[in-house]
């Protein structure tokens, strides 16, 4: 006769306790190595698991495998010449990265607060394009781990629109290097403001769609819920940032509590999570792209110029000791010629000094230190990744988990090892 | 609180081991004269409210002493406030104690910066090398460490070389001061090995 | 031999014709099932799931499933930069990869080590595996990509499979 019985699923605090009673019936543990080249480790992270069966005991990450030596790169380039190892930081984002390391040296020279509207705009539209694009990524990478094959396959069709945008701006899909030290590289196209409201629109459908595949799915939300619980003193004392730290309960945005750039003329909401589980941080990001297309819309609206930038507003600072002067100025007259000398040659000259800044990148706070003794190279240059931080919560998140929640912990918090690593 | 009242509070407490706080560009430096009482003064930070540390940094002052610049950037994370806290360590000591038992972060930054700048930190539970493999000889962000590389041996089948620089991006001298003094350009560095290309083309 | 008589034709005169159209079909199979084992290190794995994607598509060109295992992968792509910490992992995975196998490598920092002239920068994959094709970019265009796997099935299309077999010639130069 066939016998019912019902499974105990218990938590993950008493799975271990129950494992570590059976330690001496069961055997030793294996100590399995989740290696560099994986398909869900989301680049080059290894971690050495022990596992007791199907649950972590200890989980150790080893980073390290996409360390470039960017710092001490950038004691030997110009403040403009690092520009472009920036846009290979977070590489999902890189016109957040352009920003973020544009406002840290412009904060050194003390004309962060003094950027031209027009250029503020542009340059908060930028971030919250690689907001959306770097979460698009995630979320799709997220659910191609999970299993949910489709959802990669629908965002990368809404980033393939962000890549066009990027391309119109910048020149480059990926790799923009679009601010500089002042400005931007040059001013949008006159078709750019009215693509991006295209995008809006046809962006809010496609969220939609995957909202519906996703968000109340039963097996989404038994893989999500309560797994990977970050409770918020823990997140606020592993220094975690960006959506993990929202989503754990921590009211904390970069763009709402030092705010930079134009970002306090708009209005935007941020979500934060209640429980701290992995739903809670895929919820918050959903919402944010939803809060950045909003912010997309206002600033389509607000933007001094317009679409096509009929009055000519400047995207650059006009001092030519900061900022390269037109090319027709240089080759007529003397002093354009020698800022132009100055510039390409030594670097904007900063003054001695340090600064911080940090900027609410859509992986967290990505922070630049530098560190300078004068002259047009930094002495010290520190970057903050984000997700350096946020990978070392792995080796208290993960013991307690099975196996099978590893790859959705390590989407929920949804790093970049190019950034982890510099 | 603003960031003043957290600085000067921590130098009411600490009194002449803090020195004045410094204003730039927005925002409030103090400098610890001891670098032996750091965790008594982040201990301190901690309990009057800065409970998140953001990030720890070190600094070669290279032909200065003391040698290293510690930095941290704490922050309040209820209102936002944040503070400098900067010490120096000498070269010969190379050490001080660590902050992990306030901040839990402070366990990768350390040993990144033991990794590359090779300060070691004192009752930090597991300090081993996170960004460059184990058993990596050299600090290679010390001002004296080439951009190049050094060649070493690494275990397994690859090998490291130095890096070809001829024609290639600007580099520093080692020196302390500013951007004139270290002066940026393109160096062949002496008796190095000719790059990858020169080589192809010698087979040939 | 027998192949003279069952086929009735000279060999010495006409050639190995029944060798060279098997070789034919062999590495046309060989070249449109080009399965690419992705070792996606850095920005360049973006382009290449770019390439996977909807808008690019590279399984129209046979790539259909991006093996992320070396045993049941023909090609490796490697995307992106190649530190020394890594560089020993990649080349046993390489080792791993059953015969045939072949090697593009995609972007600027996999050919030749980029733009990261550093201390812990790889300066090029061919230091520790043969390539096939380089792709230069930073990161290259998925259709720069797309025409890098052409070049490589072009390639695979001119080896002369069973011939080098039956005059005992090792299978891989």
């Amino acid at each position: 006769m066939a016998q019912v019985q019902d499974i105990e699923i218990r938590d993950s605090a008493a799975r271990t306790a129950a494992a570590e009673e059976l330690q001496d019936v069961q055997g030793e543990k294996m100590v399995l190595n989740m290696g560099p080249s994986h398909p869900a480790t989301h680049g080059v992270l290894r971690i050495v698991l022990e596992l007791d069966g199907e649950l972590i005991t200890k989980a150790d990450p080893d980073v390290g495998y996409l360390h470039r030596g960017d710092e001490k790169i950038a004691e030997n380039m110009t403040y403009t010449q690092f520009i472009p190892y920036t846009d290979r930081l977070d590489y999902l984002a890189p016109l957040a990265n352009n920003v973020a390391y544009a406002l840290a040296v412009e904060k050194l020279l003390g004309i962060h607060d003094k950027l031209p509207p027009r250029c503020q705009y542009i340059r908060v539209m930028c971030c919250e394009l690689a907001r959306i694009s770097a979460h698009l990524l995630g979320l799709g990478a997220f659910g191609m781990d999970a299993g949910a094959i489709t959802i990669f396959l629908l965002t990368f069709t809404e980033r393939e629109k962000i890549y066009n945008l990027a391309e119109a701006a910048s020149g480059a899909r990926l790799t923009t290097s679009y601010t500089r030290i002042g400005g931007l590289m040059r001013d949008i196209p006159p078709t750019w403001c009215a693509q991006v409201k295209q995008f809006c629109d046809e962006f809010e459908i496609a969220l939609a769609e995957v909202e519906t595949l996703l968000t109340r799915n039963r097996i989404w939300v038994d893989r999500l819920k309560d797994v990977g619980v970050v409770s918020k003193a823990m997140a606020v004392d592993y220094g975690l940032s960006g959506p993990n730290l929202r989503g754990s309960g921590v009211d904390w945005d970069l763009r709402k509590k030092q705010p930079y750039l134009c970002y306090q003329d708009l209005e935007f909401d941020i979500p934060v999570g209640s429980v701290g589980d992995c739903y809670d941080r895929y919820l918050v990001r959903q919402e944010e792209m939803r809060q950045s297309v909003r912010i997309l819309r206002q600033c389509l609206q607000k933007i001094p110029g317009g679409g096509t930038n009929d009055a000519k507003e400047p995207v650059s600072i006009p001092d030519g000791k900061i900022t390269l002067p037109s090319k027709q100025k240089v080759l007529s007259s003397m002093e354009e010629l020698i800022h132009q000398f100055m510039l390409v040659t030594e670097g904007v000259n900063c003054p001695p000094g340090e600064v911080y800044f940090g900027h609410e990148n859509p992986k967290g706070e990505l922070g630049f230190y530098i560190n300078s003794r004068g002259g047009g190279t930094p002495y010290r240059l520190k970057i903050r990744g984000p997700s350096f931080i946020n990978l070392s919560i792995l080796g208290e998140l993960l013991p307690g988990c099975m196996i099978s929640d590893v790859p959705v912990v390590l989407g929920s918090l949804d790093f970049v090892m190019g950034e982890c690593d510099r | 609180m603003n960031s003043l009242e957290f600085a000067n509070k921590i130098k009411a407490r600490f009194g002449d081991l803090i020195s004045e706080p410094a204003e730039f560009r927005g925002e409030i430096s103090i400098k610890l004269a001891d670098a032996e009482k750091i965790s008594d003064v982040c201990q301190f930070a901690k309990s009057i409210g800065l409970d998140y540390l953001v990030d720890i940094c070190s600094v070669d002052n290279y032909g200065e002493d003391p040698r290293w610049t510690m930095v941290y950037n704490l922050r309040a994370i209820g209102n936002g406030a944040e503070i400098r806290l900067k010490t120096d360590v000498p070269e010969e000591k190379s050490e001080l104690p660590s902050v992990l038992p306030i901040w839990r972060t402070a366990n990768w930054h350390e040993r990144e910066i033991y990794d590359l700048m090779g300060i070691r930190f004192r009752g930090h539970p597991d300090l081993r090398r996170i960004l460059m493999w184990e058993g990596y000889p050299h600090h290679p962000l010390r001002k004296d460490f080439p951009l190049a590389g050094k060649p070493t041996d690494l275990p397994g089948v690859a090998f490291t070389k130095v890096t070809p620089m001829e024609g290639g991006p600007f580099v520093t001298l080692p020196t302390g001061g500013d951007s004139i003094a270290r002066e940026p350009r393109v160096r062949t560095p002496e008796g190095a090995e000719p790059g990858l290309s020169d080589k192809r083309l010698a087979k040939k | 031999m027998q192949a003279q008589s069952e086929y009735g034709y000279n060999s010495k005169i006409e050639g190995d014709i029944v060798l060279t159209t098997v070789d034919a079909a062999l590495a046309w199979f060989r070249a449109n099932s080009v399965w690419p084992m992705p070792m996606g290190l850095a920005c360049c794995a973006i382009e290449l799931m770019a390439v996977g994607a909807s808008r690019f598509d590279i399984s129209r060109f046979g790539s259909e499933v991006m093996r992320f295992s070396p045993r049941q992968s023909d090609c490796m792509i490697i995307a992106g930069t190649v530190t020394y910490k890594m560089a020993s992992s990649l080349k046993r995975i390489y080792d791993q990869m059953a015969e045939p196998k072949w090697v593009i490598a995609m972007g600027a920092c996999a050919s030749t080590g980029g733009m990261y002239r550093s201390y812990a920068t790889l300066q090029g994959v061919d230091n520790i595996v043969p390539v096939d094709v380089y792709v230069s970019g930073c990161p290259p265009r998925p259709e720069a990509v797309l025409d890098a796997l052409m070049k490589l099935q072009a390639k695979i299309k001119k080896e002369p499979v069973l011939q080098d077999l039956v005059a005992m010639k090792p299978l891989m130069k």
